[in-house]
């Protein structure tokens, strides 16, 4: 699906990742966690083909991410950032409809009328009686689904999500992740997700990258990487790892000093 | 959304309709609207042999020759600065941002004013040459302000505002002196840069009708595109919106009509600033709607405006540039006590 090499990134004289190699497979589910400041968010930005790497090279589908044009690149990759919405006061509906740019013609017209599949997003995100509302007047998780609404609509076979679930309560984070997870179930879309959670991490993505000081601190499961070692060394902070009671996936414990 | 487009586009030109047949009424001769309302319809082909003619030969002259050119011109510069206006906001979005905001009046007013100043105004293309050299100027600063604010091939919109305002004092600055170094009794250049309509005639709207044409046509096309835009940067890009190129283009476009406006009227204020705030607050942030209904909410604005610079200290004029911000001044300031309003009541 997306394959980086040697990848580097400077702002200025300043490194944001240095020499990252990583390849991603049609699919998978990815957790990229780190600490902050560690270049988590400037790899997903390499990533989404904004911008360019310093040096290295990543490839979509083979292909070198910086010739695809931007509209064909937002039909194959979208991007939900942790804000999701800004204040707005366009409807949910109509933010929906944005989320179909890629696949207009200048006059904003499409070949097939998008309704009945805007219909369908709206129903599996729980978003149809609130379709005419404006955002602005949304909870944050409504808004937050309908962030991902809107990157549903753009009908991607890449999903890069960044901390979407910072802002949110413990139950509209779970419900949140448990929308993507059924989401790439029915279109089998792979899925890269920067997050600060671990024990959501762990319980959701089937692969972790660990970046450390702006490099590769070792990829895996998350049985591999969620270790006692590893996050005492990337985190400096004391954990105990237990087995989840439900599914066996390893989960964090914070040790206080 | 086309529903609600042409609901308030329907209303808006039957106000721009009703502004044009009164405002030709008003004036030193008073003419009856149902006159003019006759004249109007006398000149559409094919339904003028029905009319009769009931009416002086010297009303249609005043009419014809004199006012409807007048209006007509308004409206298109009325039109021209405030699409070019909500072009403006939506791409640098800043509530502050009208046409004037890269520097291009002061542009073009340093051009109008050293012409003025040496004598020069019919120099070389006759009464063309003004409205030439203004195009000239402002087109030429737009160019400098673009090159001042760039950096990496990208235009930080923050620069690009700082970078505007700089040019704008700098050339407000060297205006200003030759308005006071230059001896006439009654100031030429101070009058261009305060703007007017009067004695301008039908080819000056057929200069302009061109830009604005193309211009709106452009910006309107380009409105989907501003929606976006209005989500964030970097969220419009992810959606596929190529945003520098999008930023270069409107941002051209948007003060080459500007350009052209006030190369034919001198600088008209609080249009370009005002009319989008008014068209925003009642329909809400779809460009799609916008851009259309500033056109004609300019229109109209402009139209009522003259009307008054004409028509106040007949048979003297207000210079336009005065009406407009009289008018225009008291509507920003309520603009900024509700919004404050809403930051405090915690919606913003």
């Amino acid at each position: 699906m997306i394959t980086i090499q040697h990848v580097s990134k400077y702002y200025d004289d300043h490194p944001a990742l240095q020499d990252l190699s990583w390849h991603v497979k049609a699919g998978e589910w990815w957790g990229i966690i780190g600490p902050n400041g560690s270049g988590k968010s400037t790899l997903l930005q390499l990533l989404s083909g904004v911008e360019a790497p310093t040096s290295g090279r990543v490839e979509l589908e083979g292909r070198n991410i910086r010739t695809f044009g931007r509209k064909e690149l937002a039909r194959k990759i979208a991007v939900l950032q942790q804000e999701g919405l800004p204040q707005t006061n366009f409807t949910v509906r109509e933010v929906l409809e944005m989320g179909r740019y890629p696949f207009q013609n200048w006059r904003g017209r499409e070949q097939r009328d998008p309704g009945p599949f805007l219909d369908s997003i709206m129903d599996k995100l729980e978003l149809r009686e609130l379709q005419h509302r404006p955002v602005d007047l949304l909870s944050g998780g409504q808004r937050q689904r309908a962030a991902l609404g809107k990157v549903m609509a753009q009908e991607p076979s890449l999903l890069l999500l960044d901390e979407p679930t910072t802002y949110l309560d413990i139950r509209y984070q779970l419900q949140f992740m448990n929308m993507v997870a059924s989401w790439r179930k029915e279109t089998g879309i792979t899925v890269i997700s920067v997050l600060h959670d671990l024990n959501l991490a762990s319980q959701f993505c089937d692969k972790l990258l660990l970046l450390h000081e702006n490099q590769s601190a070792g990829e895996g499961s998350p049985a591999q990487m969620l270790t006692e070692e590893n996050l005492r060394d990337i985190f400096r902070v004391d954990t105990s790892i237990v087995p989840h009671p439900c599914n066996g996936l390893p989960q964090v414990l914070l040790v206080r000093q | 959304m086309s529903k609600k487009l042409a609901g308030y586009g329907a209303a808006g030109l039957a106000l721009l309709l009703l502004s044009l047949v009164v405002s030709l009424s008003i004036g030193s001769v008073h003419l009856p609207v149902k006159q003019i309302g006759a004249m109007l319809l006398q000149k559409i082909p094919g339904l003028g042999n029905s009319i009769a003619t009931v009416w002086e030969p010297s009303a249609e002259q005043i009419i014809m020759k004199v006012r409807l050119p007048r209006i007509v011109l308004g409206m298109l510069v009325g039109a021209s600065l405030a699409v070019a206006g909500a072009a403006f906001q939506g791409v640098l979005r800043n509530p502050l941002a009208d046409p004037f905001t890269l520097g291009v009046a002061s542009g073009s007013s340093l051009g109008a004013a050293v012409l003025i100043f040496y004598g020069l105004q019919y120099s070389f293309a006759g009464a063309w040459t003004l409205p030439l050299v203004a195009f000239l100027t402002g087109a030429i600063t737009l160019l400098i302000v673009l090159a001042l604010s760039r950096e990496n091939g990208k235009i930080p919109t923050h620069g690009l505002i700082l970078a505007g305002v700089v040019m704008q004092s700098f050339l407000g600055a060297v205006v200003s002196f030759l308005t006071i170094m230059s001896r006439d009794t009654l100031n030429d250049i101070l009058f261009w840069t305060m703007g007017s309509l009067s004695m301008r005639g039908w080819t000056y709207i057929a200069v302009l009708l061109p830009y604005l044409t193309a211009g709106f046509v452009y910006l309107w096309s380009r409105s989907r595109a501003l929606n976006l835009l209005s989500l964030g940067e970097r969220q419009a890009s992810h959606m596929g919106l190529n945003v520098d190129r999008l930023k270069w283009s409107v941002l051209v476009v948007a003060t080459l009509l500007t350009a052209a406006a006030v190369s034919v009227s001198g600088v008209i204020g609080f249009v370009g600033l005002v009319v989008p705030h008014m068209i925003r607050l009642i329909t809400g942030s779809d460009y799609r709607i916008i851009i259309p209904l500033s056109a004609l909410g300019g229109a109209v604005f402009m139209v009522w405006s003259d009307t008054a610079a004409r028509t106040l200290l007949s048979p003297g004029e207000i210079p336009i540039g005065v009406v407009t911000a009289f008018i225009g001044a008291p509507f920003f300031a309520y603009l900024l006590y509700r919004s404050r309003k809403q930051r405090r009541e915690g919606r913003l």
